[in-house]
């Protein structure tokens, strides 16, 4: 009887989760098999006749080239020193959010609207206002700078961008795990003579430490996958692009299957690689796992 | 007390200024007539709605904005459907995939969008599903399915099931006990995962210029991107900046009906697990 009960129930779980693992099965599974299997081949759409297996050659191809590698390196900047302001200001923020005395209802509320804003359109405004003549924050440059054509000037514009529209999302997190740190440890060290910063990185940092890494493992591969602000504020000239927007170049101007393929799988393997890091080395655990 | 309060509305006058300048600029920006639009003012010296009637009129924003609806809600809608079974599976049902379906969605989480940029490129073109709905539709899915399991399945968690029990004791029927009693419970949980999905699908932008190419299926953020201005002597400032204003118009609206859940659901979806 309860044997019937429980093969019931294991049909009835994998019936129920067949759908949406069948989706990701075929929309993400599938795909990036095929682009395995596409970075072995040559296949230019250009010359749709000349298709060959080619082996390691696109990968010998990609990385001993040095447009990859600048964008490599772009890509790492951007996604280091991004993440490092996101969970500074993300902190301080949270912070705020939870102590205030002030509106904590409207703060909340407000705090969201970068989070939901579609990237682009936020890159537009950034993109309106560092541009020469348009631009508020051009004209109080001194005349004739045109900071987004420059490429640290641009790179500082980029990470301004993503800061502005992320850093909600890391307060947030960050918020739920202030929420978890309990009240009485703080009056307690504070009776014992604890300032405040004391309480903070004695106490609070040390408890929200799983809240920390999750959210930093979020943001890290968010920000690795950067495109939508480069491609609005530079399109990537200057060698301002990051992985994602050359391997888009590569697929759309350069119709380059093969080459674009290498360069997919080989972002694919940094984020396993950044994830792996993460989830062992940190024992991070998943969400699912996390937290408890 | 007084001088806590004024310290604590300072900075959240600091916080509330960093969320919102951007936006205001952008409306501004918006609003201002073609030949003031570029003095540099942050408020515009001279006001017009023009550029908000051109891009409906000469700028061909209607279609891109259609599409951008519909494929959303349809993308919202199946993410939901299929969240929900594998959602209520994870959080009530003892069987062997369960771990795996979780590792599978946060992998899928974690995707970097890019790598699936060629081959769903090639895949969709010999399906004929390039350029249309569904080609948009099916990766905006995918990527929505990771976010609605999490955040459902950590709602559905808390619900005490032990009332549809107690409900079919006192005589209800195990379909009346659901929609009666459970239904209603899990509701918050379904809008909060689907405004997040929705949220999601409205924001893409890789997906939607590397799978379309003319207005058939082209997204609203898209198809901004492409605006060129009228004439080619045309600067495209004004209609840009007015098409950013229309697409953010329905995400402020969610931010200020579904604030808690927005917040609950991010947060319960990433930290608590």
């Amino acid at each position: 009887m309860t044997t019937d009960v429980k093969a019931a129930e294991r049909r009835l779980g994998l019936w129920l989760c067949a759908p949406a693992a069948a989706f990701m099965l075929l929309v993400a599974g599938w795909p990036i098999l095929y682009s395995v299997i596409l970075s072995f081949k040559r296949y230019d759409l250009r010359f749709p006749d000349d298709q060959a297996w080619v082996g390691f050659s696109n990968y010998a191809t990609v990385l001993t080239n040095e447009f990859w590698w600048t964008s490599f390196g772009v890509t790492m900047i951007i996604t280091v020193v991004s993440v490092a302001f996101e969970l500074v200001l993300g902190m301080a923020l949270a912070q705020v959010m939870y102590r205030t005395l002030v509106a904590k209802g409207l703060l909340r509320t407000v705090v969201l609207i970068p989070y939901g804003i579609v990237t682009v359109v936020a890159a537009f405004g950034w993109f309106y206002a560092w541009t020469p003549g348009t631009g508020w924050l051009a004209a109080m440059l001194p005349d004739g700078e045109a900071p987004l054509t420059e490429f640290w000037p641009a790179i500082g514009i980029i990470i301004l961008a993503e800061v502005w529209k992320t850093t909600p999302f890391m307060a947030l997190l960050l918020l739920a795990g202030l929420a978890i740190v309990p009240e009485e440890l703080h009056r307690a060290a504070a009776m014992d003579g604890a300032g405040r910063w004391q309480r903070f990185v004695r106490i609070t940092l040390p408890l929200m430490r799983p809240a920390i890494a999750v959210a930093l493992l979020f943001r890290i591969l968010d920000a690795f996958r950067i495109y939508d602000n480069i491609y609005v504020l530079t399109k990537g000239s200057q060698s301002t692009g990051s992985v994602s927007i050359l391997t888009y170049r590569n697929l759309v101007s350069g119709l380059n299957l093969g080459i674009g393929s290498t360069m997919s799988v080989l972002i694919f393997i940094t984020v396993a690689i950044i994830a792996f890091f993460f989830v062992t080395v940190l024992k991070t655990g998943t969400p699912g796992q996390g937290g408890r | 007390m007084f001088a806590k309060k004024a310290q604590w509305t300072v900075l959240d006058l600091v916080v509330i200024a960093f969320a919102l300048i951007p936006v205001a600029w952008l409306t501004s920006l918006s609003l201002k007539d073609p030949s003031t639009i570029a003095d540099g003012g942050f408020l515009p010296s001279k006001w017009t709605f023009d550029n908000y009637v051109n891009v409906f009129t000469d700028g061909g924003f209607l279609q891109p904005l259609v599409n951008s609806i519909g494929i959303a809600l349809i993308s919202t809608f199946v993410a939901i459907l299929l969240g929900t079974f594998a959602a209520y599976a994870i959080a009530r049902l003892e069987f062997p995939g369960r771990n795996i379906m979780l590792g599978a969605a946060l992998l899928v989480a974690m995707f970097p969008q890019v790598s699936l940029v060629t081959p769903l490129f090639n895949i969709e073109r010999n399906l004929g599903l390039f350029n249309t709905w569904p080609g948009l539709i099916l990766p905006y899915v995918t990527f929505a399915l990771p976010l609605t399991i999490y955040t459902m399945s950590t709602f559905f968690r808390e619900i005490p099931w032990e009332l549809e029990k107690a409900a079919k004791m006192d005589g209800a029927s195990g379909f009346q006990a659901f929609r009666k009693v459970i239904v209603p419970l899990a509701t918050p949980g379904v809008v909060t995962a689907a405004v997040l999905a929705f949220i999601q699908s409205w924001n893409d932008f890789l997906f939607a210029i590397s799978l379309t190419s003319t207005e058939r299926a082209r997204t609203a953020p898209a198809a901004i991107s492409f605006f060129t201005g009228a004439s080619q002597f045309e600067d495209p400032t004004g209609s840009v900046s007015a098409a950013a204003v229309i697409v953010t118009i329905p995400i402020v609206i969610f931010v200020l009906i579904f604030q808690r859940r927005i917040v609950s659901g991010l947060t319960a979806g990433a930290v608590k697990g």
